[in-house]
């Protein structure tokens, strides 16, 4: 995206040569945004490295916490980008992420594991399934204000969870097919990974063998002292960053498209956007159907991996992670969600953990300090107490941060970003 | 926010033809219900059951409403942090209910953590009968510390915010309700801890038809205290000073500064008058349901939301006469659904309610 100034002097040229000069200037700005994501990956790894090296962790362990870095960091990334397209384009308050997670990771799990589909067809048809129900809840979103949406959104996943983990759809017949949602402990059977069939012979067996590619794949990594499940999950986490490319792609195409000019001015002013023409109640429509497409999508490659299809994965929680992840990274742009997707699913998300069982590792205390008194009884039940309890402080640490970007940064980590509505920048009146 | 119900007319039945369409639907439900209970498919006692639990639900979620409606008919954004408030408020009261009733019998730091990690209720033996008192000053403490605390995060959180949008505030008070759960569960553990001991207290039963319902002593607790409080609170809007510059105040801000009111003031008084009230109702769920829980208020906030949106959001009486429609109506659908449904069916009326009649069925304030 190119909301960099272009070069002083530039903008006075004829129409054609500003025209290949903003694409060149775009294409330098995107090449730096991509190099400014891929430093603050560095970054997360170089603290995460520092913090294993620290906590005495092995080669092969400290390979291991940069994969699940990446992992979470990918898949954060990827929902952020599609809750950008909803609130940073078109300014659709959605706080109902979870549920879209949840019915694309469920039809993924009953079109696959539960009927027999192929992956690929499965996921197809679990993306549209979501982006139907996507539509289907953007209907009251024609005609309610922003705080009103976000209570009906709300509302929608907190409904979703209840009928996914009831026990009255636990198992029941749809078209034929005996299918269900597997009540409060969600369905049995895990998705199937492609990429296991991709590195063994029979990925579900006890010990599944490698396959010739699984062999070579797994030989180079043994170069490095890499065990194989990391080196299975840096694949994963590979194919991953793919679809944040993926993601990061279609949205600036989206965005750049007439249509998502159209999205970026219901933001700024629907009535205007109304008046001249269009019909925003298709746009809305539209863009929430997507949007949760993407979500479902990216819920399935998150579960893909971590297995465990399970109504507490879809908590109001996960929704309001994702809205703090973009509010870090700045709603709008979509280098920004990237970056606040990594940035929370790794170092708030991730990293609390990560130090719990670093610290874990160090300090044995003598009596696990099981109350808030004890743990004032000296430094050493102080820090074991928190450590002990940081899953709950991390969130603590959440809500501050939110509480104090909103109040102090609204507009995210990258400063304004938000992209214009215009094809060409406003602000600049050309001249010197 | 307050003559909300004095606007209605009945023009509106003409102007919103899906408005008649949700008053026929609710008008089918009560005729199937009559016609099971001719037919006997569900038993008079059954449905008298369901009322009085759906009216002391009702009446919890209608005193809870208020402190939302409040807060947002005056600062005008929905205050996503309203449940954890409540969370809060409940495990301040039970502390000091516990510490007064146990002090001197078992360690005063056992006693704070309301009997973490062991559990300690059926030795205390506490319920409205035995230990009046104790309950008395739980319930004061829950008032007084959900105050305080409510007019803290305004002065930390919402404060500096006054000239931001409703959605900025709204994030920020997700922000305050993740940090708010989060500190409960850091200091007291994840757990549910009972705090009545069930034989203790005093329970009647009532004969219905062939068969009976029972309501027992913290039931009545909560629906007599409940009605008290929400007297108390029509009292304030309708013949004090303060009340009617609140109601001003919902109205239109401008005009209220204009005509010399503190608008700062009222909002003091805003949220120490809606944190109290949510605070009371914090105790009193606890008390009635028997234990506490770190999601006591969060699980209820969204409920919350439907009794407030369904008696036209901002307006404080139909946050009541909403929070009672919803609590009987969640219960009684447990005629026709599953009772793991009840707050789903909460829900889709809450939705259904915002898409035929986003004012509410009682009016209420559009200010906002």
């Amino acid at each position: 995206m190119s909301e960099s100034e272009p070069p002083a002097g530039e903008t006075t040229a004829e129409a054609n040569a500003e025209q290949s000069i903003r694409d060149r200037v775009w294409t330098v700005a995107s090449a730096s945004d991509i190099r400014l994501i891929a430093v603050v990956m560095l970054v997360i790894y170089a603290v995460f490295l520092f913090l294993g090296i620290v906590g005495g962790l092995d080669v092969n362990g400290l390979y291991s916490s940069l994969e699940r870095v990446t992992f979470f960091a990918a898949v954060y990334a990827l929902v952020v980008l599609a809750l950008n397209l909803q609130w940073g384009y078109a300014g659709l308050f959605n706080i109902g992420i979870a549920g879209f997670m949840g019915i694309g990771l469920y039809s993924m799990h009953i079109l696959t594991v539960q009927i027999g589909l192929a992956y690929p067809i499965g996921a197809v048809g679990a993306v549209l399934i979501t982006s139907l129900f996507g539509a289907i809840v953007a209907l009251p979103a024609l005609r309610l204000r922003a705080d009103y949406l976000a209570i009906v959104t709300l509302a929608f996943a907190e409904i979703i969870r209840s009928i996914l983990g009831s026990q009255r759809f636990a198992e029941f017949t749809f078209a034929g097919f005996d299918i269900g949602f597997g009540g409060a402990t969600g369905p049995s059977g895990t998705l199937p990974d492609p990429l296991k069939f991709l590195l063994y012979k029979d990925p579900y067996s006890l010990r599944p063998e490698p396959n010739w590619f699984g062999e070579m794949y797994f030989g180079l990594f043994d170069l490095f002292v890499i065990d194989d499940s990391t080196a299975e999950g840096m694949l994963y986490a590979l194919v991953l960053i793919v679809f944040v490319g993926l993601f990061y792609f279609l949205l600036v195409r989206v965005g750049g498209s007439p249509f998502g000019r159209v999205l970026k001015a219901i933001r700024e002013d629907e009535t205007v956007a109304n008046a001249l023409g269009k019909d925003t109640r298709q746009f809305k429509i539209k863009v929430f159907a997507l949007g949760s497409a993407l979500m479902g999508l990216a819920a399935i490659l998150w579960y893909t991996k971590r297995g465990g299809v399970n109504p507490t994965n879809f908590e109001p929680e996960v929704t309001f992670f994702i809205f703090v992840a973009l509010i870090i990274g700045g709603a709008g742009s979509n280098t920004g969600s990237v970056i606040g997707g990594a940035v929370f699913g790794a170092l708030l998300f991730r990293g609390p953990v990560f130090i719990e069982r670093i610290i874990n590792r160090q300090l044995e205390a003598e009596a696990d300090p099981t109350t808030i008194f004890d743990a004032f009884n000296g430094v050493d039940p102080f820090i074991v107490y928190t450590t002990d309890n940081l899953s709950a402080l991390r969130i603590v640490l959440l809500g501050v941060v939110l509480v104090v970007l909103i109040q102090r940064r609204p507009e995210g980590l990258l400063g304004n970003r938000k992209e214009i509505a215009s094809g060409i920048d406003l602000e600049d009146r050309g001249g010197d | 926010m307050a003559e909300g119900m004095h606007r209605r007319s009945g023009a509106w039945l003409r102007e919103s033809p899906l408005t008649a369409g949700f008053l026929v639907i609710a008008a089918l439900f009560f005729l199937d219900l009559v016609r099971q209970l001719a037919t006997g498919a569900v038993s008079p006692d059954t449905v008298a059951t369901f009322l009085w639990s759906g009216i002391v639900f009702g009446m919890a979620i209608g005193l809870a409403g208020i402190g939302l409606a409040m807060t947002y008919s005056i600062l005008q954004f929905a205050n996503f942090a309203h449940g954890d408030l409540i969370t809060a408020g409940a495990f301040a009261g039970w502390s000091s209910t516990f510490v007064i009733v146990g002090f001197g019998r078992i360690a005063t730091e056992t006693l704070i953590l309301v009997g973490q990690p062991a559990r300690i209720s059926s030795d205390l033996g506490i319920s409205v009968t035995t230990e009046p008192l104790a309950i008395v000053v739980g319930f004061l403490v829950s008032v007084l510390f959900t105050a305080a605390l409510a007019l803290g995060l305004d002065r930390v959180v919402f404060r500096p915010m006054r000239d931001q949008s409703g959605i900025s505030l709204l994030i920020a008070s997700v922000g305050v309700a993740l940090a708010l759960r989060h500190m409960i569960q850091f200091i007291y553990q994840p757990s549910t801890p009972s705090v009545v001991h069930d034989p203790e207290v005093p329970k009647q039963s009532i004969p219905v038809g062939s068969g009976s319902f029972t309501i027992d002593a913290h039931q009545i607790t909560l629906v007599v205290v409940s009605l008290l409080l929400m007297i108390g609170v029509h009292v304030l809007l309708q013949y004090t000073k303060l009340g009617t510059a609140m109601r001003a105040m919902a109205d239109n801000e401008d005009l209220a500064k204009i005509t010399g009111i503190s608008t700062e003031r009222v909002v003091l008084y805003t949220w120490l008058i809606g944190g109290g009230l949510t605070g009371a109702a914090g105790y009193l769920l606890a008390l009635q349901q028997g234990f506490l829980d770190l999601t006591l208020g969060w699980d209820l906030l969204l409920v919350i939301f439907a009794g407030v949106i369904l008696g036209g959001i901002g307006s404080v009486y139909g946050a009541i006469a909403g929070g009672l429609t919803i609590g009987i109506v969640s219960q009684l659908s447990i005629v026709w659904l599953p009772a793991e449904f009840t707050t789903v069916a909460a829900f889709v009326i809450m939705i259904a309610v915002l898409l035929v009649r986003p004012n509410g069925i009682f009016g209420g304030v559009t200010s906002v």
